[in-house]
């Protein structure tokens, strides 16, 4: 067995295990990189299918690519594809792009990360909890529709990696949240070998995290070896630039990279200039401590 | 590889990881710069640990809360090293962070010497069955870098692992981590120590040898038939813990004695395989359906798993309640998990027992430790207490010496929600079923089937076999009950034997003489004749005077293959029984005969 089978093999053991345990499990798919591997795991774990509804929090800042990507997809796995949105703040318009040009101290403006939390915790929270609509992918005419079932889940698989930034290095395979979907660093219970924390209060739930040790690199060997489709914008396209990680439009820049392909990435990660600069540093909502808070209070 | 850096707080865990990756060059471009930025701007002195701690509350209180993963890498491998927290607040993250290495480093403060945690960590390493592991005697610069004061601590922590029992550490490295000394590179001040640097360490520890040698382990960890997209494959699903199997292999579960064979083996964007070993997460096919669960170890015919309802284990509680006798807990072993009790505690090992007097213990701590005298507490095991005890379980568990199989020798036990305790199967302890279990193992895998599958008797009857064995004193409704049970199932369409004890009395027991000595044979019999009915796929629905309460682990030991459900009448009070149902004799027959088919039904003996 090489690393990559290891991690593979690890990861699909958690898969099982999370879908044995939670009646009620669901997958946050971002489309992004890291989350489609996890779904290619899951296809590893249950010999194709993906019997759980995948969930995707829309920002409406996403890029167009990563729509149309995660659509087709849903449509060629057979996926339960479930979407939830802020739908109150975005009609309002406080969020930090649309807030943005106003001046700095005005009290209508919006930081961004508190346009995270709105966006996207807020947006994620209730749509588990069943406290807001929930849309669902109609296989049939493609269209979104009310999802009938507004039931809260009590397990949530997310694409989490250890090594992406200090808080997640802290994270349990399982690891559970509290009712308003906070996680208490300082209390997580004991992870013996394989055994999970899979019993647990009603009203609460429980992340799971099948990708916990996987690094960036690993996961661009696996797209590779098992031919994954990801999102073109990974790429670069003509004018030396790609998109290292993938969140909203406003608030990630692309990266200075003349990658075109998988193997490219993979090289550029291996030796190239990328080695030595943090995965995330596209990403402007971080700040000091910005995405601890924001995972606390239930961020992915 | 695995590393987990553990020792007593504030002995300088972080900062030996924090100094070891600033001194590989393995951190980000920028990251040491801004955490000494950052420390600037706040004043307080910069620590390697800030590389680490990433959390604000451990900032700010200058410890570790949880464990934290760095990814390191040297010529030789890739590493992740886990920087376990010293503070016994946080000992289950310690231990969950431990319990995914496959070695250790052990750092002690050379100037406060050996204390509590470094200790009990030295046991939780054992416990955990981490083998390979290096002491770093830290903070060697502030005791002068004096060999003789190296020397005597680490005479002092040998012979206390010595007296545990602990494997041998591979090296004592005195080690300077604020100064970067002896971890990657040598330093120039303690040229006295001539052995290898804390990197060198690491790079001599061994990979595991692979388990694919060994018998053959695979803990049913599911059953799956999606029947969507035209799938109609019924799996058998789990990791491959030890050893390897073969298409066409005959395999055994256990505890249920269960046979088939492997049909095929199966994986999703993958070429197709014939055989499978040690590690894989797979999925078979089985040429003769059988009804297995999720729980049981498939093995091959010659060397299964141990089957018993009792052993004798070395364990860590972290529960914030103590581990008492008489309550009802859970066990999680491999992917079986079924209630558990603490049967006997015989010995407790206090790892603060041992601190020097003038050492005062935490409030805490003292409140949950054994009686101050040292004696034995024979009825609890306190928290972060490490303690050799016997297990029991309510039924048959399938399972492995910790030293034989690793993934099917451990377990944690859990008391409500939480993960409350854990450790390792050192041996089976004797119980009174064993010589019944064995019996049914030689009858089951030497069974020859009929030409009509339990499957297909299932489907054609339209459930599963099961006995229902009613328990009582003479005359409380047993047989009225048992009946009541049979004449309506009967009308309902169901296969159903009313097996009257009296019966097997008459003519099966004819030759034995009515005394006590006889009723293991009793029960041997009466179990035996039920097993062929069972076996044709009745649901036998039986009532005896000549067995009781008391036999039913016996039955339960010669019927490993098959659902029992023991209802009980005019039962005793107390919680201690293992009936299913317990009835006052009063009830009417329909309710008891509804009673009956609703426990049926939670077994999924019946469709619900």
């Amino acid at each position: 067995m090489n690393t990559l089978d290891q991690l593979e093999q690890q990861s699909v053991y958690i898969f099982r295990e999370a879908f044995r345990h939670f009646e009620r499990l669901c997958m946050l798919w971002s489309v992004g990189k890291d989350s489609t591997v996890l779904l290619w795991l899951a296809r590893k774990a249950f010999f194709g299918h993906v019997p759980f509804p995948l969930i995707h929090i829309d920002t409406s800042y996403k890029l167009p690519e990563m729509i149309a990507y995660r659509d087709r997809l849903a449509k060629e796995y057979g996926l339960t594809m479930i979407v939830g949105q802020n739908t109150e703040v975005l009609a309002t318009g406080r969020t930090f792009p649309s807030t943005e040009k106003l001046p700095d101290g005005h009290p209508d403006k919006v930081s961004r990360v508190q346009c995270c939390g709105w966006l996207k915790r807020d947006a994620l929270t209730h749509t588990l909890n069943g406290t807001w609509p929930r849309r669902r992918l109609n296989l049939k005419t493609g269209a979104y529709e009310p999802d009938a079932d507004r039931g809260p889940y009590h397990g949530v698989i997310v694409g989490a990696r250890a090594d992406e930034e200090g808080s997640r290095s802290k994270e349990r395979y399982f690891s559970p949240r509290d009712k308003n979907n906070a996680w208490d660093v300082g209390e997580q219970p004991p992870e013996f070998w394989n055994q999970f924390k899979t019993d647990f209060a009603p009203e609460t739930h429980v992340r799971v995290h099948p990708l916990l040790d996987w690094t960036e690199l690993r996961v661009w060997e696996y797209i590779k070896r098992e031919s994954i489709p990801t999102v073109s914008l990974y790429y670069d396209r003509g004018n030396g630039t790609r998109y290292r990680s993938l969140g909203c439009a406003p608030c990630q820049a692309p990266i200075a990279s003349t990658a075109k392909t998988v193997d490219d990435v993979i090289a550029e990660l291996k030796s190239g200039k990328l080695r030595n600069i943090a995965e995330r540093s596209g990403r402007l909502q971080d700040g000091k401590h910005g995405l601890e808070e924001l995972r606390r209070e239930g961020y992915m | 590889m695995n590393i987990v850096v553990v020792g007593h707080v504030d002995h300088g865990k972080s900062t030996v990881v924090g100094r070891l990756l600033a001194d590989t060059h393995t951190l980000p471009e920028g990251k040491l710069e801004a955490v000494r930025l950052e420390c600037q701007r706040t004043g307080k002195p910069f620590e390697y640990a800030f590389l680490l701690d990433a959390l604000s509350d451990e900032q700010d209180q200058g410890i570790t809360i949880d464990t934290a993963r760095a990814f390191f890498k040297t010529p030789q491998r890739d590493y992740i090293i886990i920087d376990a927290p010293g503070h016994i607040e946080f000992l289950k993250n310690m231990i969950s962070g431990a319990a995914r290495a496959e070695a250790a480093v052990l750092v002690i403060d050379a100037k406060e010497g050996v204390r509590e945690n470094s200790r009990r960590h030295g046991y939780i390493l054992s416990l955990l069955g981490i083998r390979q592991v290096v002491v770093c005697v830290n903070k060697m610069d502030l005791v002068d870098r004096r060999e003789d004061h190296f020397r005597r601590l680490e005479k002092e922590y040998r012979e206390f692992l010595n007296d545990i029992g602990a494997a041998e550490p591979r090296q004592f490295i005195p080690v300077s981590a604020i100064h970067g000394e002896n971890l990657a590179d040598r330093g120039a001040q303690m040229l006295w120590y001539k052995g290898p640097t804390l990197l060198e360490s690491l790079d001599a520890f061994e990979k595991a040898p692979p388990t694919s040698e060994r018998p053959f382990r695979l803990p049913v960890q599911a059953i799956y038939k999606f029947a969507s997209r035209g799938d109609d494959r019924r799996l058998i699903a789990g990791r491959v813990e030890s050893g390897r199997v073969r298409v066409g292999d005959k395999v055994v579960f256990s505890p249920s004695n269960k046979t088939s064979t492997i049909k095929s083996i199966e994986a999703f964007n993958a070429a197709p395989r014939t055989d499978i070993e040690a590690g894989w997460s797979t999925g078979f096919t089985l040429t003769e359906e059988i009804y297995v669960t999720r729980g049981e170890i498939m093995s091959h015919e010659a060397a299964p798993p141990q089957v018993s309802t009792r052993f004798r284990t070395n364990m860590i509680w972290l529960g914030k309640k103590p581990f008492e006798k008489g309550r009802d807990y859970k066990i999680k072993i491999h992917t079986q998990a079924l209630p558990v009790r603490l049967l006997e505690i015989k010995k407790v090992i206090d790892a603060s027992a041992a601190l020097p007097p003038h050492v005062s213990r935490p409030l805490a701590e003292a409140a949950s430790a054994p009686p101050a005298s040292g004696a034995l507490d024979k009825d609890r095991v306190g928290r972060h207490d490490v303690a050799e005890v016997v297990l029991e379980t309510r039924q048959p568990v399938a399972f492995d010496d910790f030293a034989q199989g690793e993934a099917t020798g451990r377990f944690v036990v859990v008391d409500g929600y939480d993960i409350a305790g854990g450790g390792i199967i050192t041996g089976a302890e004797k119980d009174a079923q064993e010589d019944f279990r064995a019996e049914a193992r030689l009858r089951d895998f030497n069974w020859i089937p009929g030409g009509v599958a339990a499957e297909e008797r299932a489907k054609r009857f339209g459930h599963r076999p099961a006995l229902v064995m009613f328990v009582g004193p003479a005359g409380s409704g047993k047989h009225k009950f048992a009946r009541a049970v049979e004449k309506a199932f009967f009308q309902e369409g169901k296969a159903v034997y009313m097996l009257d004890g009296t019966n097997v009395l008459l003519g099966v027991d004819s030759d034995l003489i009515w005394k006590q000595s006889t009723q293991n044979e009793l029960v041997r019999r009466f179990a035996e004749v039920a097993h062929l009915l069972l076996d044709a796929g009745l649901i036998v629905v039986s009532t005896t005077n000549a067995i009781g309460l008391a036999d039913v682990a016996a039955v339960q030991a010669l019927l490993p293959d098959f659902p029992l459900l023991v209802v009980e009448i005019n039962a005793a009070p107390g919680p201690l029984s293992p009936s299913d149902a317990r009835l006052t004799g009063l009830e009417g027959e329909a309710d008891v005969v509804a009673r009956v088919a609703e426990l049926l039904a939670l077994r999924h003996i019946t469709a619900p």
